[in-house]
């Protein structure tokens, strides 16, 4: 009965994002810290420890800087960490890490479920979770906002998602893959203890050998450019005027010039 | 590989409007690419939104009305769209950057061994190559982003580009297809569905009016929620307010909330961190009503009012509600 967490390092989302003089994406000092939605991922597969689960893994692939996330992952409780890291996935896409991924978790024994957050804030594409479950072969629940039932042994899964328009509540087989929005709970900090088991937990590295990359699965998107986007012009023009009324009036007959009203 | 397919998302036997702004991309795709425009489109009425989708210009379409495809679901809908663009080789597929079609595509991605591109907000033509520009690191960078060779997948935001209008003139064959996978192969089931109560969606929305800190408390979204019906716009909120339990999640906008991109956007106590800005800088026009004049948001907005959002926000529903009429 293992859940599974992919997470990813992501930069702090307060940090201030500028580009190298490589042409990359730079945040200064500011620190790598695990994607800001894979901490609910977390959260529920430690809640699920409660509802049946007996073992918990973090998933990360990437570099040495993935260990953060991690080892943040640790830090909550999870159990142990994997984390992927080869030259061959240098440049990968969402096709090619969805794969990795995937020959990752079907390395480990008794999954029967694998979360994702929702997306990460830095590429952002919220794709990996379905591509992970396509190749998986499982069915695939996004947006996930409650875990309404799990019976590990009867193998089925009713949750409810946060769709465009409303809220559906669906049932599943397991194992599954799903992706967690924030409403599902509240993640935990990380206790002393907790940080102290994860500072020196040695955390595997897989290579692509080991995961059985298949080197035909190649990433098809590039990312030829990056720049910073246009700066507003002009600065923001104040309204005055002796009452709110007169405010609000001002106010509207610029809207109304703007034909936004 | 030639012509494009817009996959166009049908609920209650409607497109959706972030539907109709893809088929106008793909459309414009098509004239690098080559080949026919083709409308996909699955569920109740498909056949219905397949007509107006040719008299919104596409050349030709495909719908499928199975029972099994009558409420969205994953994998029947990844199927079918999957199967039919291996069998016939679009160029290009192009959806809306909703929920439920970032899944999809990114599903059929997987079966093409694809390049999908999502959150597209603009584009332009390189022969027969889409340079896309998507808002990465929470819009405060932005990337080209290319699918050089096999198929090309596009999911573009909601908003970002026109929808083409209705030609009633305009004729062209529906083709019905049935179902991919057979009803006992479907893992999931959909048990009910209950829609949002909260008025206006947020990311169809033209106009948005949102509360932050400033409202103080869960009634200071009285006046915010009157403002939105003067103006028949969607109500939105900061991550503070949220998080403090004033209004329910799904009015989040920023960073791990919705990103939005209305006509105008009114900022009532919202201070403008750099999360919130990520949801909504994209705004045509942005107002802003805050007590603290040094607040960010007038960074960013265009039209800004220093002063208590509590006399302002009334006196402008109610000069709107009488000027409005």
């Amino acid at each position: 009965m293992r859940i599974v967490v992919c997470t990813k390092e992501t930069p702090d989302t307060a940090a201030k994002i500028e580009i190298g003089p490589d042409g990359a994406a730079t945040w200064g000092d500011a620190p790598l810290v695990i994607n800001p939605w894979d901490e609910y991922a977390v959260e529920e597969a430690l809640l699920l420890k409660d509802r049946g689960a007996t073992a918990t893994t973090a998933i990360g692939m990437g570099t040495d800087t993935t260990k953060e996330a991690l080892k943040h992952a640790l830090a909550m409780g999870i159990d142990e960490a994997v984390l992927i890291k080869d030259m061959a996935l240098k440049g990968a896409d969402t096709l090619v890490t969805s794969h990795a991924l995937a020959q990752a978790i079907k390395k480990l024994d008794d999954t029967r479920l694998v979360i994702f957050g929702k997306m990460t804030t830095d590429g952002a594409t919220g794709q990996t979770s379905v591509q992970v479950g396509r190749r998986l072969g499982w069915p695939t629940l996004t947006q996930v906002s409650k875990i309404v039932d799990i019976d590990f042994a009867a193998g089925r899964i009713t949750v409810e998602r946060m769709v465009d328009g409303g809220q559906q509540t669906v049932e599943s087989t397991l194992p599954a893959v799903l992706s967690v929005v924030k409403d599902i709970n509240e993640p935990r900090y990380p206790s002393f203890m907790g940080i102290r088991k994860a500072s020196r937990a040695e955390i595997p590295e897989w290579g692509a050998a080991h995961i059985a990359l298949n080197a035909g699965v190649a990433a098809k998107a590039r990312w030829p450019e990056l720049r910073m986007p246009p700066v507003r012009e002009g600065e923001v023009v104040l309204i005055e005027g002796d009452s709110p009324e007169a405010i609000a009036n001002t106010l509207l007959d610029k809207l109304l010039g703007e034909k936004v009203i | 590989m030639s012509g494009v397919w817009a996959w166009i998302e049908c609920k209650d036997g409607k497109g959706a409007s972030v539907s109709w702004e893809a088929l106008g991309v793909a459309k414009t795709i098509a004239g690098g690419v080559g080949g026919p425009v083709t409308a996909v489109v699955f569920g109740n009425g498909a056949g219905t939104v397949a007509q107006e989708a040719i008299q919104r210009g596409a050349d030709k379409a495909i719908a499928c009305e199975d029972p099994t495809l009558a409420n969205y679901r994953l994998e029947p809908y990844a199927d079918l769209l999957g199967s039919l663009a291996k069998e016939r080789g679009p160029a290009a597929i192009v959806a809306g950057q909703t929920t439920d079609g970032v899944d999809v595509m990114a599903a059929v991605a997987v079966d093409l061994e694809a390049g999908l591109i999502s959150d597209v907000t603009a584009l332009a033509m390189d022969g027969a190559v889409v340079k896309a520009t998507v808002p990465v690191y929470s819009g405060k960078l932005l990337a080209t982003v290319m699918v050089p060779e096999g198929t090309q997948m596009i999911a573009v935001r909601s908003r970002a580009f026109p929808a083409p209008a209705v030609d009633a003139s305009r004729s062209g064959e529906v083709e019905m297809v049935g179902a991919a996978r057979a009803a006992g192969d479907i893992a999931t089931t959909v048990k009910s569905f209950v829609s949002a109560d909260s008025g206006v969606s947020l990311t169809d929305a033209s106009i948005i009016v949102s509360g932050g800190r400033g409202v103080g408390g869960p009634e200071g979204f009285e006046p915010i929620r009157d403002l939105a019906d003067a103006l028949n716009a969607a109500v939105g909120a900061s991550r503070a307010v949220v998080d403090a339990g004033w209004i329910a999640y799904e009015h989040q906008v920023g960073q791990t909330g919705k990103v939005v991109s209305p006509d105008l956007y009114i900022a009532c106590g919202i201070s403008g961190a750099v999360q919130h800005q990520a949801g909504m800088r994209t705004s045509k026009v942005i107002v802003a009503i805050n007590k603290d004049a040094d607040a960010p948001i007038f960074k960013l907005a265009h039209y800004g009012v220093v002063g208590d959002l509590f006399q302002i926000v009334p006196a402008l529903a109610k000069v709107a509600r009488e000027r409005l009429k």
